[in-house]
């Protein structure tokens, strides 16, 4: 019965309001709509960012006359005693001739007719950020400021410095952008939403004051306006994500097939994002619907 | 010059002494006012030292000036506002205890009419009347039985459906009315009810408010009507700037005025003199 009352004031309330209704509905949906194609493209870009930092290695070249002992050893002491290792991986002169062949340069080797490559240890680091710890652990700096290796099989250790630094600061860059995008779309959002919310409240705070007047509890009232937030929440929540899964339907299901950056690993899937979507809209403007009521009900 | 000496006295005048509650509850009484202040922030004392009690089934006139106390009279009933000093009870409770949270259920127990109406402006006059119903928890049932009763009461039976704004003044004053009297309070206050409207508008609205009374109804009417309290010959407790300088069983607007005819020549004459 009560519930039945409350749902039936907040129906007559969104009636009588129309066009403020409509306004606060209109902006959540704008605001989902935003966000439901923004946070994808965020993830994607991190993702991607995040997939140019796995290009970040340590070669570490063996000398020519290095036996498989050696090569054993100086593996063993890469992948147990460095700190930060995260995959080492072995490529063999014969390995690396067949990549350059593949690639197409087969020609010059042909020429030398011996084989110059040196056998690889190619080392992933655990973290991007930890590859300045590997490179020094494996090549630590003299006193005099050279470098010498860790180990006398060792030939020479490249890290290719100015490739790493310039991924890692670009990458980080992207990264932080975005995250600043993504918090600030997300506060414009919630304010935009509090306004609203304000606006149609304060339109109706003498009815508030009135029903106080009246001997109605502060929840007697507010009810009401939550139900009424849930209503606006979900009405322009589900409006966006129905819009959103069209627009992800027919656009980008099928530039996804052609393009890896859009269905990048690390994107949030499609149910769990509109379950957030729906939650935050829900959410917020209930909530909002529920404080925003509490500056008026101090009668 | 004047706000130096003015501060100098401020600074100099010792402290108000904190006014004690003097004399005991009286019994019985749907209002008792014992010693009661108010100070505002701003400074202002809306009341100084009020000590009045109301008994049941009285009907009582509150006159004065406007800024003369009236209004905080009537806020501190419906404890919009705090005293400063002393205390205040009605129907035997301390308003004081009554914390924050309770006091919707307090005003539940209060009718009240304001100068202003304050209806649900989207509602009809019906479902005016009835939320004061389903704010105290009443069932359908009961506003189908009690809303309609009132209604007539007040002569709005033909208005049902109407919104407060195809209301004329004295209508709108009349679902007041009747929101404040459908859940029979035994109080009921009455804040410049006739404020907004005009003489023979009022007459109507004093007659409701007399038939409440002769239900049992304790009322109090804050008003500045003369003619309404001259007429009526009720109780009338008189405040100016802020003390209840008058309390008489049965009085004028004025004090002395009981002669109401020969005090409206008088003052015709008056009038005329300073035309002339």
């Amino acid at each position: 019965m009560r519930f039945g009352f409350f749902l039936r004031e907040s129906l007559r309330a969104l009636r009588r309001n129309a066009v403020p209704s409509f306004a606060a509905v209109a902006t959540v949906l704008v605001t989902v709509l935003v966000l439901g194609v923004f946070i994808p493209v965020v993830q994607a870009t991190t993702g991607a960012a995040n997939e140019i930092r796995e290009k970040v290695l340590v070669d570490v070249y063996l000398k020519s006359d290095a036996s498989q002992a050696d090569i054993e050893r100086v593996r063993q002491k890469i992948a147990t005693e460095t700190p930060g290792v995260g995959r080492v991986e072995f490529i063999s002169k014969e390995q690396a001739i067949k990549a350059e062949r593949e690639a197409g340069r087969g020609e010059f080797y042909d020429l030398l007719g011996s084989n110059p490559l040196p056998d690889l240890l190619r080392v992933t680091p655990e973290r991007p950020d930890d590859i300045v710890q590997v490179r020094d652990a494996l090549a630590p700096l003299t006193p005099s400021g050279q470098r010498t290796v860790a180990d006398s099989a060792i030939d020479e250790v490249k890290d290719r410095k100015e490739n790493t630094d310039k991924i890692l600061s670009a990458t980080r860059v992207v990264k932080l952008t975005m995250g600043l995008l993504a918090g600030l779309l997300a506060l414009a959002s919630l304010l935009l939403v509090a306004n609203t919310i304000r606006l149609s409240m304060y339109a109706r705070r003498r009815e508030v004051e009135v029903m106080k007047l009246v001997g109605a509890t502060d929840w007697f009232i507010r009810w009401p306006f939550v139900i009424e937030g849930v209503i606006v929440g979900a009405l322009g929540g589900i409006t966006a994500i129905l819009l959103l899964a069209v627009v992800k339907v027919s656009l980008v299901d099928p530039l996804a097939d052609d393009f890896s950056l859009i269905a990048a690993p690390e994107t949030m899937n499609f149910p769990l994002l509109v379950a957030v979507l729906l939650g935050a809209a829900v959410g917020v403007s209930a909530l909002g619907s529920g404080l925003s009521l509490r500056r008026f009900l101090r009668v | 010059m004047a706000a130096t000496e003015r501060h100098i006295r401020r600074r100099t005048a010792p402290a108000p002494p904190r006014q004690r509650v003097v004399g005991d509850p009286v019994p019985g009484a749907v209002i008792d006012f014992r010693s009661v202040s108010k100070k505002y922030p701003s400074g202002d004392m809306g009341l100084e030292d009020a000590t009045f009690a109301v008994h049941p089934g009285e009907f009582v006139f509150l006159v004065g000036a406007t800024g003369s106390g009236k209004s905080t009279i009537m806020r501190l009933l419906i404890k919009e506002i705090e005293p400063s000093y002393g205390s205040i009870a009605v129907a035997g409770r301390d308003l004081a205890a009554i914390t924050r949270k309770k006091i919707p259920y307090y005003r539940r127990n209060l009718g009240v009419v304001f100068q202003d109406f304050k209806l649900l402006p989207n509602r009809t006059v019906h479902d005016n009347v009835a939320y004061a119903l389903q704010v105290t928890g009443g069932s359908r049932r009961d506003v189908r039985e009690k809303v309609p009763d009132i209604l007539r009461l007040t002569g709005l039976s033909t208005k049902l459906h109407n919104l407060p704004d195809q209301l004329s003044g004295g209508e709108q004053q009349r679902v007041s009315v009747a929101r404040a009297f459908v859940n029979h309070p035994p109080l009921l206050l009455a804040d410049e009810p006739t404020g907004n409207l005009d003489p023979e508008t009022s007459v109507g609205i004093m007659q409701l408010l007399y038939r409440i009374n002769r239900t049992g109804t304790t009322v109090v009417v804050a008003t500045h009507d003369k003619a309404m309290v001259d007429n009526m010959r009720r109780r009338v407790i008189e405040v100016a700037s802020g003390r209840i300088v008058r309390d008489e069983k049965t009085g004028g607007y004025s004090a002395g005025d009981l002669d109401v005819n020969q005090s409206t020549r008088e003052f015709g004459a008056l009038w005329r003199e300073g035309l002339e």
